[in-house]
C-alpha cells in the first residue's frame, strides 16, 4: 500500500457556467481522518464527488491507492459513501440496506451474515435490524447509513455533511463516536462539514477550502494558530484582526503601527517595507487589564491598547469582552475564570487596556 | 363560515347527485336488465332468469374475452416498455426541457380520440402517406397491407393510452430521490442490479397505476378495433356493442358488462389494497 491512498492531480470541474472547483492537487494519507471544511458552494462536495467517481473531473487525474482511477466509474473504486441525506433504501430493511453492497459483490450468504451482523453491533443498532428506515430516528438513521458503507470494508470512507441533520446534542455524540469508529476501523476519513468547531475536534487534517480552492491544509492546530490568510484566520473562529502597514523591516523583524503604537514583530513571512499586512489576535490571546492591575505595568504600556468595556457576555467558565478601542475598533476578548480571582467582575463602559504576549499574533501579508 | 359550509354542501350534493343520477342508476338498471329474458317487442321481459349469464359460458365468447384480455395485455405491456424510459428521461432532464416534454405528451390530451384514430388511419391505409413515401423512395413496390390488421389496432391503442401510463409513471419517478440511485451505484452496484433492486421497486406504485388506466380502457375499448381492425377482430367492446345495437338483445349485453365490471372492480380493489399497505407504513413512519 502506497503511502498516499488518494491522489488528485489537477483536478478541476465545472458545472456549466460555474467553476466548481479549480485546478487542485490533495493528497490523502492512508488511515487519517481529514476535513474538508469551508462554505457551500466553496467545492468541498465537488472534491468527495470526484473521489467517489459519481463526478468525472474536466481535467487531472485521481489516484487510489496508486492507480489512476479517473476512468472508473463508482461501483469499480471500493470507496463508500456516507451521503447527507443518508440515500437509505427505504423499500429495504435495516438488514438488507446494510448487506446490499456485500450482496453486489456476489459474497457467500454466511459471510453476508456474519460481517452484517458484526457491523450492527459495533452501531448498536443488533436490534432493529428488520425496521425499515422510515421506522428510524435520525440519529439510527445515521448509524445505518455509515454501517452500510463500512461494512464493504472500502479503501476510504467518504462523510458529506454527515451530521448536519442532526441536532446539537446528538451531533455532539455523533462526533465521539465517528471518531472511534475510526481509530478502531482504521480506514481512511474524509469528511465535508461547514462547521469548523467540528473539524478542529475530529480531524487530523483540515483542508480549509474557498471558491474552489484549498486556502490550506494542515493539522487543526496548525489552521487555528497559523492560518496562512485572512480568510482562513476569520473562517476557523473569532479573530481580532488590524489592518496596517510595515513601516520598516530588518533582517528578523518588521516594525508596524496599530493604533497608535509601535509594535515590533518576527518577519517569518518574509514581509517587505511598505507592504500592508492584517495582524490577527484569537480572543483568548488577549488580556485585558483594568485601571487598578496596571499600576506596576508601567514597562508595558507601549503596547497597550486602551479603551472601553462594551459589552460582558457571561458564558459560565468563560467571559466574552467586548471593548471599543479609542479608534473606535471593536475587540473581542475571551477571559477564563480562576476560582479566587474577582477580577473577571467588569463593568460596562469601563476603562480597560487590551494586550497580549508578544509572539501570539500572526501576520497576515495582504494578499494584493 | 357559515357560507362556506353551505357552498361546501351544495357542491358535494351536485356531484353526488350527479353521479347517482347518472352513474349508480343507469349500472343498477344494467345490473337488473342482466336478470331479465331478451324480448323482440319491448327490449326485455319481466321474467327473472340467469339464462343471460349461464349461455356465456360457451367456447365463442371465451375466445373473445381470450382475444380482448391479450390485447389490453400486450397493449399495457408495449406502453409500460415505451413509456417508463420515457418518462424517466422527462422526469430527469432539466426543468427547462421537462416543460416541454410534459406538453408534447399531453397535448393529444386536447384532440379527440376518435379523431387521432382517423389520423392513424390516414397514415397508415394503403393510399396513405407512409405508403406513398415508402412507394416514392422505392423501397416497396406495392403498398404495404398495414390498416385492418392487428397490428393496427395494437398501434392504435397504444397511440392512444401512453399518454395515461406516462403521466403516472413521471409523478412517481420525480419523487424519486436521485441519491438513492447514487448509493446503490456507490456500493458497488451495476446498472441493471440499480435498475431491478432500488428504481423499479420504489416506482413500482407509478407502475401500478399506469398499468391500471391503460389496462382497463384497453380491455373494452371498440372504436379502435372497428376502424383500424376493420371488424375483423370481435372484442369485448364490440361485442357489447353488437348486443345492444345489432342484436337487440339488452340482457346479454348487460351481463357482459356486468362481468367486465366486476373483473375490473376486482383489479381496483388489488391496486387500493396495495396502496393502503404502503400507506399503513407511510402512517407508521409519522407515528
Amino acid at each position: 500500500m502506497s503511502e498516499y491512498i488518494v491522489e488528485l492531480k489537477g483536478v478541476s470541474k465545472r458545472f456549466g457556467d460555474y467553476q466548481a472547483l479549480e485546478e487542485i492537487d490533495l493528497t490523502i494519507r492512508n488511515g487519517e481522518f481529514l476535513t474538508l471544511l469551508g462554505p457551500s458552494g466553496c467545492g468541498k462536495t465537488t472534491i468527495l464527488r470526484l473521489i467517489s467517481g459519481l463526478e468525472r473531473p474536466d481535467t487531472g487525474s485521481i489516484y487510489i491507492n496508486g492507480q489512476d482511477v479517473t476512468d472508473w466509474p463508482p461501483e469499480h473504486r471500493h470507496l463508500n459513501m456516507v451521503f447527507q441525506s443518508y440515500a437509505l433504501f427505504p423499500h429495504m430493511s435495516v438488514f438488507e440496506n446494510i448487506a446490499f453492497g456485500l450482496r453486489c459483490k456476489k459474497i457467500p450468504k454466511e459471510e453476508i451474515d456474519g460481517r452484517v451482523e458484526e457491523i450492527l453491533r459495533i452501531v448498536k443498532l443488533t436490534k432493529l435490524a428488520e425496521r425499515k428506515p422510515s421506522q428510524l430516528s435520525g440519529g439510527q438513521q445515521q448509524r445505518v447509513a455509515i454501517a452500510r458503507a463500512v461494512v464493504n470494508r472500502p479503501l476510504v470512507l467518504l462523510l458529506d455533511e454527515p451530521l448536519s441533520a442532526l441536532d446539537y446534542n446528538l451531533r455532539k455524540d455523533m462526533q465521539v463516536e465517528l471518531k472511534q469508529l475510526q481509530r478502531k476501523l482504521g480506514v481512511t476519513f474524509v469528511f465535508v462539514t461547514h462547521d469548523q468547531e467540528e473539524a478542529l475536534s475530529m480531524s487530523d487534517r483540515v483542508a480549509v477550502m474557498n471558491e474552489g480552492k484549498v486556502e490550506q491544509l494542515g493539522s487543526p492546530r496548525d489552521v487555528y494558530e497559523e492560518p496562512v490568510s485572512l480568510y482562513v484566520a476569520e473562517f476557523i473562529g473569532e479573530a481580532n484582526i488590524f489592518e496596517t502597514k510595515v513601516i520598516r523591516t530588518n533582517k528578523k523583524n518588521i516594525i508596524v503601527n496599530i493604533e497608535g503604537k509601535r509594535f515590533t514583530f518576527k518577519n517569518k513571512r518574509g514581509c517587505k517595507t511598505r507592504q500592508e499586512v492584517n495582524i490577527m489576535v484569537r480572543p483568548e490571546d488577549l488580556a485585558v487589564w483594568r485601571e487598578n492591575e496596571i499600576a506596576d505595568k508601567a514597562s508595558e504600556m507601549d503596547s497597550m491598547l486602551p479603551g472601553k468595556v462594551e459589552q460582558v457576555i457571561y458564558k459560565g467558565s468563560i467571559v466574552e469582552l467586548i471593548v471599543r478601542l479609542e479608534s473606535n475598533k471593536r475587540l473581542f476578548a475571551t477571559e477564563f475564570f480562576n476560582e479566587d480571582d474577582e477580577k473577571l467582575d467588569y463593568q460596562i463602559g469601563e476603562p480597560v487596556w487590551v494586550n497580549w504576549l508578544p509572539g501570539w499574533e500572526v501576520v497576515l501579508p495582504n494578499a494584493n | 363560515m357559515q357560507t362556506k359550509s353551505t357552498f361546501k354542501k351544495i357542491c358535494v350534493t351536485v356531484i353526488w347527485g350527479w353521479l347517482l343520477i347518472f352513474a349508480l342508476v343507469p349500472a343498477a338498471l344494467m345490473l337488473i336488465t342482466s336478470f331479465l329474458t331478451p324480448d323482440s317487442n319491448d327490449i326485455v321481459s319481466f321474467h327473472l332468469t340467469f339464462d343471460n349469464y349461464t349461455q356465456l359460458f360457451n367456447p365463442a365468447y371465451l375466445r373473445i374475452l381470450l382475444q380482448s384480455l391479450y390485447l389490453a395485455f400486450s397493449c399495457t405491456a408495449l406502453c409500460l416498455l415505451i413509456g417508463y424510459p420515457f418518462a424517466f428521461i422527462i422526469a430527469r432532464s432539466t426543468s427547462k426541457h421537462r416543460s416541454l416534454f410534459l406538453l408534447l405528451v399531453i397535448i393529444p390530451f386536447w384532440t379527440s380520440s376518435l379523431i387521432r384514430t382517423y389520423a392513424i388511419m390516414a397514415l397508415i391505409k394503403a393510399k396513405g402517406i407512409i405508403n406513398t413515401v415508402l412507394l416514392a423512395i422505392g423501397i416497396v413496390h406495392h403498398p404495404l397491407p398495414m390498416l385492418y390488421t392487428y397490428s393496427a389496432i395494437l398501434l392504435g391503442c397504444v397511440y392512444d393510452f401512453l399518454p395515461f401510463m406516462i403521466l403516472p409513471l413521471y409523478a412517481n419517478i420525480e419523487k424519486l430521490n436521485p441519491e438513492l440511485i447514487e448509493a446503490a451505484r456507490d456500493l458497488g452496484a451495476g446498472r441493471i442490479r440499480t435498475l431491478c433492486k432500488i428504481i423499479l421497486p420504489l416506482t413500482s406504485a407509478g407502475i401500478m397505476a399506469g398499468t391500471l388506466l391503460v389496462f382497463l380502457p384497453a380491455m373494452t375499448m371498440f372504436y379502435i378495433p372497428v376502424l383500424l381492425g376493420g371488424a375483423k377482430n370481435l372484442l369485448l367492446g364490440n361485442l357489447i356493442e353488437n348486443q345492444f345495437l345489432a342484436a337487440n338483445n339488452w340482457p346479454v349485453g348487460a351481463a357482459i358488462s356486468m362481468i367486465i365490471t366486476l373483473f375490473m372492480c376486482g383489479m381496483i380493489f388489488f391496486y387500493w389494497r396495495n396502496s393502503l399497505s404502503k400507506d399503513r407504513s407511510n402512517f407508521e413512519e409519522l407515528v
